[in-house]
C-alpha cells in the first residue's frame, strides 16, 4: 500500500487532487481509496486530502497516520502546520515551490529523508502558465507521477480530462505533463551530481 | 459498470435507477451531497417523472415522503444527525401507518456539544421507531443495500433507512461497481402499494387507534419486523445470485468458524478491524469478526448461532446510552444469554474520533489476556477527564464542561511545544 497526504489551503483543489490520484490509479486497474480531511473547509483554511493505493482490496477506515508522501500545495503551511508528521523514513516530499528547501528554511528534512525523494516544483507557475489560474494540484499530480512512479503521466491525463471536459482539462493536462518534465529533469541532473 | 467515485455519487446513481418518484429533503452535513447530486438530476428530467421538492424542513421533508408515500408513489429522503431528530416524530408516523419511504442515514453524532463528524448516535436514537435499520461496510454495499431496501420497504410495507458512516463513506471516493438499469429494473418491481389514497377508492389512514386495539397494531408491525428476519435474506441471495456480491442479509461473519474471540461491529469499521484481525491471525491469535447489516430487526438466532462457538465477545460500537453503556452491546448480550461466552463492549470512534488499527489490535489483545475492562473507551484521554473531575469537585462554579475540557486539550498542546 502506498499512502499520500496532501496539504493545502481551501480552494487550491486539494481534495479534487486526492480524487483525481485515485481515479489515475484505479484506471489504472489498481485499488484506490481517496478522502478529505472532514471537518468545516472555508477557502484559505488549512485542507488536508488523503490517498491510499494498492494492488489489492482497501479495507481499512482509518486515517493515514504514517504516509509514504507528503504533497505541498502551499508553502505559507510550513511551519504553520505539522506537514510531514508521520513521513515514512524513505517516503516522498513534494513541495510547490520554485524556491529550495535551504531557503523554505526546511535544511532539517535532508537529514530526516532521502535526498532524492525531496522534491520541489512550481506548480503554481506552470498553473498560471498553462491553465491562467493560480490552480497547482494537477501540475502537482504531474510532479508525483514523476517523482514516485506510482501511476504513469497518461493515467494522470485521463483522470484529469474526466473530471475537466473541454480546453481547462487539456490546460490541466498540459500543466501537469509540465511539470512531470521538469520533475524528470530535476532527478536526472541530482543522478548525474551524485555519480560525478 | 465499476466507477472509481465518491460514495455520494454512488448512492444518488443508484438511487435513481431505483426510480423514486418523490424525493423530499433538506440538506445537512454530511448527507448534502447524495440529495445535491439527485436534484441535479430531477432538474436535467434525466429522473422523469420523479418530483424534487423543496422543503423548509426535516420535519417537512418526512412529512412530505409521508404523503407521497401514502399517495402510492416511491418515495426517497436522506438525512443525519439533528436533522433526523428533527423530523423524528415524523419518522415514528411513517412506521407506524406502514408507509414504505427508504431513507439514507448518513450517520453523524449528535450535539450538544455540536459536531459534525461520524458516529451512530444518530441511528439509535430512533432504533425503536419500527424502521427496519441497515448498516453498510462498504460504499458498495451501500449503494447495494438501497436497491435491496426499496424491494424490502414495498414487500413487507415497512420503511427503511440505510445507515452509512457519514464522511468515511459518504465522502470516500472509491471504486462502486454500479448497477445497470434493466438489473435493477429486474430485482425491483414497480411499487405495487398495500395500502394508496386513491380519490377512486376512498380510505383514511392513520386512525385515531385506543387502548382496545393499540397493543394488538403494534404487535401486527413488530411481527412484520419478524418478517423481514426472514425475507431479507432471500432478498440478499437473489441479489447476489443477479449481482455476483454478497451485499446485504442479516450478518456478515469474517473468519469466525474456529475463532475464540469475535469482535461484532456496524459500519465502515468493519474494515479497519478485519485488517486488525488479519493481523492477528498472522501472530496465532484465533479471532474473528462479525458485522451486523441488519440492526433493526435484530437478528437475535443468526447471532448466536455465529457466536456459539466463542468464548469471548467483544462488541465495538460508535454510540452509547449514557448512564447505560452499549447499545448494540446490549442486543448482543440478548444473543448469548445462558452462554459462558465473556462480553466486552468497547465504545469508539464518537464524534468522528478516529479509529485506528494499532488501537483494535491493542484492545483484543488486552480482552485475550482478560485485561479488558466490561465497558471500555477506546483511546480515552483519562488525564483529560481527572482534570475535569478535579475542577468540579474544586469549584461550584466549574463552568461548562466542553469547554473546559477544549481549554485543557490547548494548554496541553502549549506545554508540550
Amino acid at each position: 500500500m502506498f499512502q499520500v497526504r496532501i496539504h493545502g489551503r481551501g480552494g487550491q483543489g486539494v481534495v479534487t487532487a486526492a480524487e483525481l490520484l485515485s481515479v489515475a490509479a484505479f484506471n489504472e486497474g489498481r485499488h484506490a481509496q481517496a478522502f478529505p480531511s472532514f471537518g468545516s473547509e472555508r477557502t484559505g483554511a488549512p485542507v488536508v486530502s488523503y490517498c491510499r493505493l494498492d494492488d489489492r482490496e482497501i479495507r481499512t477506515r482509518e486515517p493515514i497516520m504514517a504516509p509514504d508522501a507528503v504533497i505541498v500545495q502551499d508553502v505559507t503551511l510550513i511551519h504553520q502546520v505539522d506537514l510531514f508528521g508521520g513521513l515514512v523514513e524513505d517516503g516522498y516530499v513534494l513541495i510547490n515551490t520554485s524556491r529550495t528547501f535551504e531557503e523554505l528554511g526546511l535544511d532539517d528534512l535532508g537529514d530526516r529523508f532521502r535526498a532524492e525523494h525531496l522534491m520541489t516544483c512550481p506548480a503554481t507557475e506552470l498553473a498560471i502558465e498553462h491553465v491562467g489560474r493560480a490552480v497547482p494540484n494537477a501540475a502537482l499530480l504531474g510532479a508525483f507521477a514523476a517523482l514516485t512512479g506510482q501511476v504513469p503521466l497518461p493515467a494522470i491525463g485521463v483522470a484529469i480530462r474526466e473530471r475537466f471536459h473541454g480546453p481547462v482539462g487539456e490546460r490541466n493536462v498540459a500543466a501537469a505533463s509540465a511539470a512531470f518534465d521538469h520533475v524528470t529533469r530535476e532527478m536526472e541532473a541530482a543522478a548525474r551530481a551524485s555519480s560525478t | 459498470m465499476l466507477r472509481q467515485l465518491e460514495g455520494s455519487k454512488a448512492i444518488a446513481e443508484t438511487v435513481a435507477l431505483c426510480r423514486p418518484e418523490v424525493v423530499c429533503a433538506y440538506p445537512i452535513s454530511p448527507q448534502t451531497h447524495i440529495i445535491e447530486a439527485i436534484g441535479v438530476k430531477v432538474k436535467e428530467g434525466s429522473l422523469a417523472p420523479c418530483e424534487y421538492i423543496n422543503v423548509e424542513s426535516e420535519f417537512a421533508a418526512m412529512s412530505v415522503s409521508i404523503g407521497a408515500s401514502a399517495a402510492g408513489a416511491r418515495a426517497y429522503t436522506a438525512t443525519a444527525s439533528q436533522g433526523l431528530l428533527f423530523m423524528i416524530e415524523a419518522v415514528y408516523n411513517a412506521a407506524g401507518l406502514g408507509l414504505p419511504i427508504v431513507m439514507t442515514l448518513a450517520n453523524r453524532a449528535i450535539g450538544a456539544p455540536i459536531n459534525i463528524w461520524n458516529d451512530h448516535s444518530d441511528a439509535m436514537a430512533v432504533r425503536d421507531s419500527g424502521w427496519i435499520q441497515l448498516f453498510a461496510e462498504t460504499n458498495q454495499e451501500a449503494a447495494d443495500l438501497h436497491v435491496q431496501a426499496f424491494r424490502l420497504a414495498e414487500e413487507l410495507s415497512v420503511p427503511v433507512m440505510v445507515c452509512m458512516d457519514g464522511f468515511i463513506l459518504t465522502h470516500a471516493v472509491e471504486g462502486v461497481d454500479l448497477m445497470d438499469q434493466a438489473t435493477v429494473d429486474r430485482f425491483l418491481p414497480a411499487y405495487e402499494p398495500r395500502q394508496v389514497l386513491d380519490p377512486e377508492d376512498p380510505v383514511s389512514i392513520g386512525a385515531m387507534v385506543g387502548p382496545e386495539a393499540f397493543e394488538e397494531v403494534r404487535y401486527l408491525a413488530h411481527l412484520r419486523q419478524l418478517d423481514a428476519l426472514d425475507y431479507i435474506p432471500v432478498i440478499a441471495e437473489e441479489f447476489t445470485a443477479l449481482t455476483g456480491r454478497p451485499s446485504g442479509g442479516l450478518i456478515h461473519p469474517y473468519r469466525t468458524e474456529d475463532a475464540d474471540t469475535i469482535v461484532v461491529a456496524l459500519g465502515s469499521v468493519l474494515g479497519t478491524i478485519k485488517d486488525a484481525v488479519d493481523h492477528l491471525r498472522d501472530n496465532g491469535e484465533r479471532v474473528g469478526v462479525l458485522g451486523i447489516t441488519s440492526f433493526r430487526p435484530f437478528p437475535i438466532e443468526a447471532v448466536r448461532s455465529a457466536l456459539a462457538n466463542a468464548s469471548r465477545v467483544i462488541v465495538v460500537e460508535k454510540a452509547f446510552s449514557l448512564g447505560m453503556g452499549g447499545v448494540l452491546a446490549t442486543d448482543v448480550s440478548m444473543a448469548t444469554l445462558g452462554s459462558s461466552a465473556v462480553l466486552n463492549t468497547v465504545i469508539a470512534g464518537l464524534g468522528g474520533r478516529p479509529i485506528a488499527q494499532h488501537s483494535i489490535e491493542a484492545m483484543i489483545a488486552r480482552a485475550i489476556r482478560g485485561e479488558l475492562e466490561s465497558l471500555t473507551f477506546l483511546d480515552l484521554d483519562e488525564g483529560i477527564i481527572e482534570r475535569e473531575r478535579a475542577r468540579m469537585a474544586r469549584t461550584r462554579r466549574s463552568g461548562p464542561f466542553a469547554e473546559n475540557v477544549l481549554r485543557d486539550l490547548r494548554q496541553n498542546r502549549e506545554d508540550r511545544s
